[in-house]
């Protein structure tokens, strides 16, 4: 089997989505609950963070896929961050 | 054109060497449209960003954010990639039925997604949160608009392979295939991942 034709089975893709809709959850309660304004900003894109790489990786099969795609979308990626830090950083929104 | 119970289970393949030739190269042109949307969307999301606390006479984001309905929006969304997966897994082991049943769930979890999308913009609208208000709700709409207009195309393209299987012509290695369609609707929830932190979780 090679890697760009392995492909998890069901009962993962249920896992991966259970754990998933348990992040969200934790999400509303950072987002709405007081008591976890300390960490609000971090734990938010924590979790915003890890639901993407989940997605991308496990059911877009990034993971298990030719490294060509892998590359193509971090091209994307690190090209779309430059560019949001650098519109923010104009516009003196990050300082 | 109709399937026999036995073709149910058996996805229509082509094998012509030309057609499996091109089927990487749709692949790697999806992942290279893929990685522009990241820039188009990252750009959009700067820009709320930069307005996201410019309410001029408009109503402020607090005012008319409803967390648990969107947060149930979401959850939706989030469901939807799961039976998409589910879809193309099915129809990698040739279970056609199954893959058409996945492929509908996923349309019409999208199709309840706008629908919740078209309630809460009435809503919004209603409470005084318009396009032209403020440069938040400009960047607003925009920014969610856009994302439901891609959900929009993604629920078309769902059940356009829903009609394809039922007629028969639903191939694994040419046309708009479940992979393609199925890489576009994950990268449509993806970017809501990003909508829900930053324009709704972090503004109430």
């Amino acid at each position: 089997m090679t890697a760009s034709t392995y492909h998890p089975t069901p009962r993962f893709y249920w896992l991966v989505a259970g754990a998933l809709a348990v992040a969200t959850a934790a999400e509303v309660a950072i987002g709405s609950i007081e008591f976890f304004d300390p960490i609000k900003v971090v734990g938010l894109f924590g979790l915003a963070a890890v639901k993407f790489a989940a997605v991308v990786a496990l059911f877009m099969h990034l993971k298990f896929d030719k490294p060509l795609y892998r590359g193509l979308f971090l091209v994307g990626l690190l090209v779309a961050i430059p560019v949001f830090i650098v519109v923010l950083l104009t516009f003196e929104r990050l300082t | 054109m109709t399937t026999t119970p036995a073709a149910e289970n058996v996805p229509v393949e082509h094998h012509d060497a030309g057609h499996h030739d091109i089927h990487p190269i749709r692949k790697t042109a999806m992942w290279v449209f893929l990685g522009s949307e990241c820039v188009f969307f990252g750009a959009m999301i700067a820009t709320f960003l930069l307005y996201r606390s410019e309410f001029a006479d408009g109503p402020h984001a607090e005012e008319v954010f409803n967390i648990p309905f969107t947060s149930a929006s979401s959850f939706v969304l989030l469901m939807s990639s799961l039976t998409m997966v589910l879809a193309h897994h099915a129809f990698e082991h040739k279970d056609l039925r199954r893959a058409r049943i996945w492929l509908m769930a996923t349309a019409l979890l999208g199709a309840t997604f706008l629908a919740g999308q078209i309630f809460e913009f009435t809503e919004f609208v209603r409470e005084g949160l318009t396009v032209r208000v403020s440069p938040f709700g400009s960047s607003f709409f925009m920014l969610t608009g856009f994302h439901g207009a891609h959900v929009m195309i993604g629920v078309v393209l769902l059940a356009a392979m829903v009609v394809l299987s039922l007629s028969g012509r639903l191939y694994s290695d040419r046309g708009l295939n479940i992979e393609l369609v199925g890489l576009y609707w994950h990268f449509v929830d993806i970017v809501w991942i990003i909508i829900f932190t930053v324009v709704y979780l972090l503004q109430v």
